[in-house]
């Protein structure tokens, strides 16, 4: 008899197995290139994290929100103070501490929820962005009272030990980000994920069957911003290096809902498979630029391409495929596998007539 | 058709007393009372816009009444919500169908077991052995409610790609995992044929007897109605007209009148 319930498939572990192999072994062996950790691996971490702060509320739960990069703008300058004022919090906890501090603006700021929804809770949310972004260049204390604008990243310290290479600070961001991770997936799966999607789907039933609206939205919108708040966190201290509120604008947080989007709503490893497509794609289409037409096309008109064609992409995946690229790379392994099932099928045809 | 029944119809469980809802000047229900005893399958019939599924709406606390209570397990509830009236273990289907879409038929009955899941989101990030007990005995549940619908074969299938009919019987499984006393069935029988029909009755009578749940179902089909129910309410014009067993309302003449007319 196969067992009724078990939280990870043998699938499940494979793939958590071969991912942690690329990431812990192959990737430090092979990528030798300062470039590729501080420009694309630890931001694609840093925003694949937000994104999965921003699937919780808008993929899983269903509600528009549009603030991402203020919880982040959050973290991170919680994160800066945390370290600052208190020492003794360690790396590791002030980094949590941020993420709760987030996570407070995030029930703050995720009560419209309860009684506006889509393109108007969108618009209300957009407040938290404004706001934090606000209060952060209005009072100076949060930036400890510094004049010029852009304040430096204090050294990751971690037990003593300083991270400051490329590859210590990928290290960190993979290590927060493969928790965090197993922890989305963990509620996404079991009774909390239920209670998103059905506040999703469809709030009055979910309601008489006992699901609590006020308690479901408000706790998404704070796991997502602490989510958002962690990843800003990281996004400061081991990619920016610095920290200024222009870093966090409503661009970011655009960006983060296009991760989410053209990965798939409602979906993890969308999230992973969206911010990795928005971060590597113009660093594609400048590769194509130089090297295909040497320079011949300004580089000014290669992002507004760029533009364009994200544009055009949302679009189209909301047309034609609405769970995303998530759901595209599903379909790609399910035909590979009918493709490999219907030639193993031919082989044994093929020596079973042989042999006759 | 007399048969011993495991569960005795007993006292009135839920009580309507004087309902009045209006839409600003629509009357859609006027002071209505009607009760419904424990372990019955009470049914309410009526010609369209008769303000039936109004009244569920008002039993349930989507629908805030103007005027009258609700009193359910002998306690008059002052401030009803959906919420409050499922954990004091009173539960519904909907008319227009209204099931998790991009669910899966297991979550969606999964779903029903919220009140039996304890667990906060911390606990099941963290993934502790108690979490798992309670969703293996969750599912187990589930399944069982699946098994007895027989809609095994479709339950990892997402709701929204079923037909109408098994979406129905999903509903209801749904309705069921929440172990109510009570549940309320707005048309489950709508828009089936005779064979779906005659299922949905099974199994709706089957549930009545074998796990003693009151069933409280909205029906236009007045055969089926008076086939399986044991006492029937009717209402016309937001008003009751007739309220009795299946016989003493198809001989009222007020019953014959609103659904056959009546010659002016």
């Amino acid at each position: 008899m196969k067992p009724v319930f078990m939280t990870y498939t043998k699938k499940d572990l494979i793939n958590l197995a071969v991912c942690m192999v690329l990431s812990v072994l192959v990737i430090p062996t092979f990528i030798t290139t300062e470039y590729w950790y501080t420009s694309i691996l630890i931001p694609w971490l840093c925003l694949a994290l937000a994104t999965i702060g921003q699937q919780v509320v808008m993929g899983y739960t269903g509600q528009l929100a549009l603030g991402a990069a203020g919880f982040m703008a959050a973290g991170a300058f919680a994160m800066f103070n945390l370290i600052l004022r208190v020492p003794d919090l360690g790396f590791v906890g002030s980094l949590i501490v941020s993420g709760l501090i987030a996570a407070a603006f995030g029930i703050l700021f995720g009560l419209p929820s309860l009684k506006v929804r889509g393109i108007y809770l969108m618009v209300a949310t957009l407040a938290s962005q404004f706001f934090i972004i606000w209060m952060i260049d209005k009072f100076g204390w949060f930036k400890n009272y510094d004049s010029s604008g852009i304040i430096t990243a204090q050294d990751i310290v971690i037990l003593g030990k300083p991270f400051t290479t490329p590859l210590a600070m990928y290290f960190v961001c993979l290590a927060v980000t493969t928790v965090l991770t197993l922890l989305a997936m963990n509620m996404a799966r079991g009774s909390t994920g239920r209670n998103w999607m059905a506040v999703r789907d469809m709030d009055i039933a979910a309601e008489s069957m006992g699901v609590s609206l006020l308690k479901t939205k408000v706790q998404a919108f704070a796991i997502s911003a602490f989510y958002c708040g962690v990843a800003g966190a990281l996004f400061a201290f081991c990619y920016l290096k610095s920290l200024e509120p222009v870093a966090f604008d409503i661009k970011l947080s655009f960006k983060i809902l296009f991760m989410c989007i053209l990965g798939g709503l409602g979906t993890i490893n969308g999230a992973f498979i969206g911010a990795a497509f928005i971060l590597l794609f113009p660093v594609l289409l400048n590769a194509i630029g130089n090297n295909v037409f040497h320079g011949a096309i300004d580089a000014t008109i290669i992002s507004s391409i760029e533009q364009v064609i994200f544009g055009g992409l949302m679009i189209i995946f909301m047309i034609y495929e609405p769970l995303g690229m998530a759901k595209l790379w599903e379909n790609l392994k399910q035909k590979l596998s009918l493709k490999l099932q219907s030639s193993n099928v031919k082989n044994l045809k093929s020596s079973l007539s042989k042999k006759s | 058709m007399e048969y011993e029944r495991k569960f005795k119809i007993g006292k009135p469980i839920l009580e309507v007393n004087n309902i009045s809802l209006s839409f600003g000047g629509v009357k859609a229900i006027t002071d209505t009372s009607f009760n419904v005893l424990e372990h019955e399958v009470r049914a309410i019939i009526g010609p369209n816009g008769a303000g039936k599924s109004s009244m569920l709406n008002c039993i349930n606390g989507i629908y805030k009444p103007q005027q009258g209570t609700v009193s359910f397990k002998g306690k008059q509830i002052p401030d009803i919500t959906p919420n409050i009236m499922a954990q004091m273990g009173l539960s519904r289907t909907f008319q227009n169908l209204a099931l998790f879409k991009r669910m899966s038929v297991l979550d969606n009955i999964l779903v029903g077991r919220k009140l039996h899941t304890k667990t906060n989101f911390l606990e099941v990030a963290l993934q502790l052995p108690k979490v798992k007990k309670e969703e293996k005995l969750n599912r187990d549940r589930s399944e069982e409610i699946i098994s007895f619908l027989e809609i095994e074969d479709i339950k990892d299938t997402p709701v929204g790609k079923l037909p109408y009919g098994l979406q129905k019987k999903v509903e209801l499984g749904r309705a069921l995992a929440t172990d109510s006393t009570i549940i309320l069935l707005d048309e489950p029988m709508a828009g089936m044929n005779v064979e779906e029909k005659r299922d949905m009755c099974r199994f709706i009578l089957k549930v009545n007897d074998e796990l003693g749940t009151t069933m409280v179902l909205i029906e236009h089909d007045m055969g089926v109605v008076m086939d399986i129910s044991d006492r029937v309410v009717v209402l016309d014009y937001g008003k009751v007209i007739g309220d009795g067993t299946p016989d003493e309302v198809r001989s009222n003449q007020k019953v014959i009148d609103a659904y056959l007319g009546v010659e002016h």
